[in-house]
């Protein structure tokens, strides 16, 4: 595969860029590989690519029921913090942070990492001790975030009303090298190292069923036909479930529907990305100037990937109230995935009853900020059996009451 | 949006009148069951993608819990009944067949 670069571009231009290659070839199944990943998203993408790096395990492929980095990475609003609360959190999290820092170079894809800052407005009391309590976690995790004062926040984002009459801005959680990346380039870039590699990616087929024997999986049946092989990883968000009820067991996952919404596009007016908690809605400002607003989940399991008007309106009208700017911009696109919503709001990355099955799922609303890591600790899962970002996240933990309860400190937004 | 018949007031009530309450129908397990129950009753959802029975309270109207077998997939909602009843009744079941020839009360 030929790297991007200027140089390239230079060559390209010369020739009517008639010369690029595909990103990623689209090869025919294989009869047996060593490793199969379920769900060509993100994560599945990132899991294959640290399997491969990290562990030299190659004879893998990538097998998407729809197109690539169609699910949920494709429809986040690409937020990426890792101010948490829990250690096992601040852990996974951070070591997908500072592996966004240099992914560009590491892919040779320009994901646009752009660490703008991301601030989590208080905006009672309760969230203020809240929130300071997170920043005294943070400091002593390695994580750099600090509590700042209201005065600090108008100076970051001067379009931030303070003083709204119900949910006045009392001070805000601030992680200067937090932000944003494009969300699509995240997956095509890992899709592009992985195909680069040696890995196969096989869109639009879908896993029908896990072939097992003697509680070990043996192969899939897909609608291309079977393929066996020797470890499984079911990285499917919304539908593990699903997956996991064709491989044999039952995951504490519920499926919702999160959604999302864009503006038109307008002149730069916030450089930094602002999450209200408490009135559930959160923004940023995209490079091509559109407002990129994302609400609180739906209560009800749903798989529609579609949103309900009342859900939108609730996360607007607050949003107004803290930025009247907006109050006038006609709304562009409007769009709905399905997360996989855990007990404890954290993510499961486990070994399964099932011997050779693993999954990763669980990542609710906020999955997108943690793909570097979550593929990191996924590959060195399956490849020696333990990982030390991943142990903790553990599917026996709901057994064993061993929650990682950020279902405050990551409140509804992510 | 979806819509619900309040089985108790008998209202066509939409989704901002209602509260969500999860699955229905769940056996609950308490002290001295074996862990395996407890932690089935805690968390493992059947979470289906298609037919769901769930528990909804009409919030801004009666006020009272009530039970509904609606679709994941389609957002249809086949029918709704009283919270005290212990498992889908058959008018409910033959509402959901007629659609859904393949569906199996499990």
């Amino acid at each position: 595969m030929r790297r991007y670069s200027a140089f390239a571009i230079a060559r390209q231009a010369f020739r009517h860029h008639e010369g690029w290659e595909r990103a990623w070839r689209s090869p025919e199944p294989k009869a047996r590989y060593d490793v199969v990943i379920v769900g060509a998203g993100g994560h599945g993408l990132a899991t294959a690519y640290y399997l491969g790096k990290n562990h030299g395990i190659r004879n893998v492929a990538v097998i998407e029921k729809g197109w690539l980095g169609g699910g949920n990475t494709g429809r986040n609003t690409t937020i990426i913090r890792s101010n948490y609360l829990q250690d096992p959190s601040a852990a996974i999290y951070e070591k997908a942070r500072s592996l966004y820092e240099t992914l560009s170079q590491d892919l040779n894809y320009n994901v646009m990492f752009s660490p703008r800052g991301v601030m989590m407005l208080a905006q009672t009391e309760h969230e203020i001790r809240g929130y300071q309590r997170t920043a005294h976690a943070n400091a002593l995790q390695g994580v750099a975030t600090e509590f700042i004062s209201p005065r600090r926040v108008k100076e970051l984002c001067p379009i931030i009303n303070l003083d709204g009459p119900r949910y006045p801005v009392l001070g805000a959680l601030w992680q200067p090298r937090g932000g944003t990346a494009r969300h699509d380039a995240v997956a095509w870039g890992y899709a592009r190292a992985c195909s680069d590699i040696g890995m196969d990616i096989i869109q639009q087929t879908e896993v029908t069923g896990v072939q097992r024997e003697g509680g070990q999986v043996v192969g899939i049946d897909t609608t291309r036909g079977p393929i066996a092989c020797g470890k499984l990883g079911i990285v499917v968000a919304g539908h593990s479930g699903v997956m996991a009820e064709r491989a044999g067991f039952r995951l504490p996952i519920e499926s919702v529907a999160l959604q999302a919404l864009v503006s038109e596009p307008i002149k730069p007016v916030m450089d930094v990305v602002v999450m209200a908690n408490t009135v559930h809605g959160y923004m940023s400002q995209s490079d091509k100037g559109e407002m990129v607003i994302g609400g609180g989940a739906d209560g009800y399991n749903n798989y529609t990937q579609r949103g309900s008007f009342h859900h939108v309106e609730e996360t607007v009208r607050a949003l107004i109230e803290t930025f009247p700017i907006i109050s006038r911009l006609k709304m562009l696109r409007w769009w709905g995935g399905i997360v996989d919503m855990t007990g404890d709001r954290s993510p499961i990355i486990s070994k399964t009853p099932v011997e050779g099955v693993f999954v990763n799922c669980g990542w609710g609303t906020g999955g997108f900020k943690a793909i570097p890591g979550s593929g990191w600790a996924m590959a060195e899962l399956m490849a020696k059996g333990h990982s030390p970002l991943a142990d903790a996240f553990s599917l026996d933990r709901f057994r064993e009451g061993r929650f990682i309860d950020e279902s405050v400190a990551a409140g509804v937004a992510h | 949006m979806l819509t619900f018949r309040c089985p108790y007031c008998g209202i066509d009530a939409c989704e901002t009148e209602l509260a969500p309450g999860g699955e229905a129908h769940l056996k609950r397990f308490g002290p001295g069951s074996a862990d395996a129950d407890f932690e089935a009753y805690l968390f493992l959802r059947h979470n289906a993608k298609g037919v769901h029975f769930e528990r909804w309270r009409h919030a801004m109207g009666c006020g009272k819990w009530f039970l509904a077998a609606r679709c994941t997939a389609t957002l249809e909602v086949f029918g709704t009944y009283p919270a005290q009843t212990p498992e889908p009744p058959q008018d409910i079941v033959a509402a959901i067949r007629a659609k859904r020839p393949d569906w199996s009360l499990s």
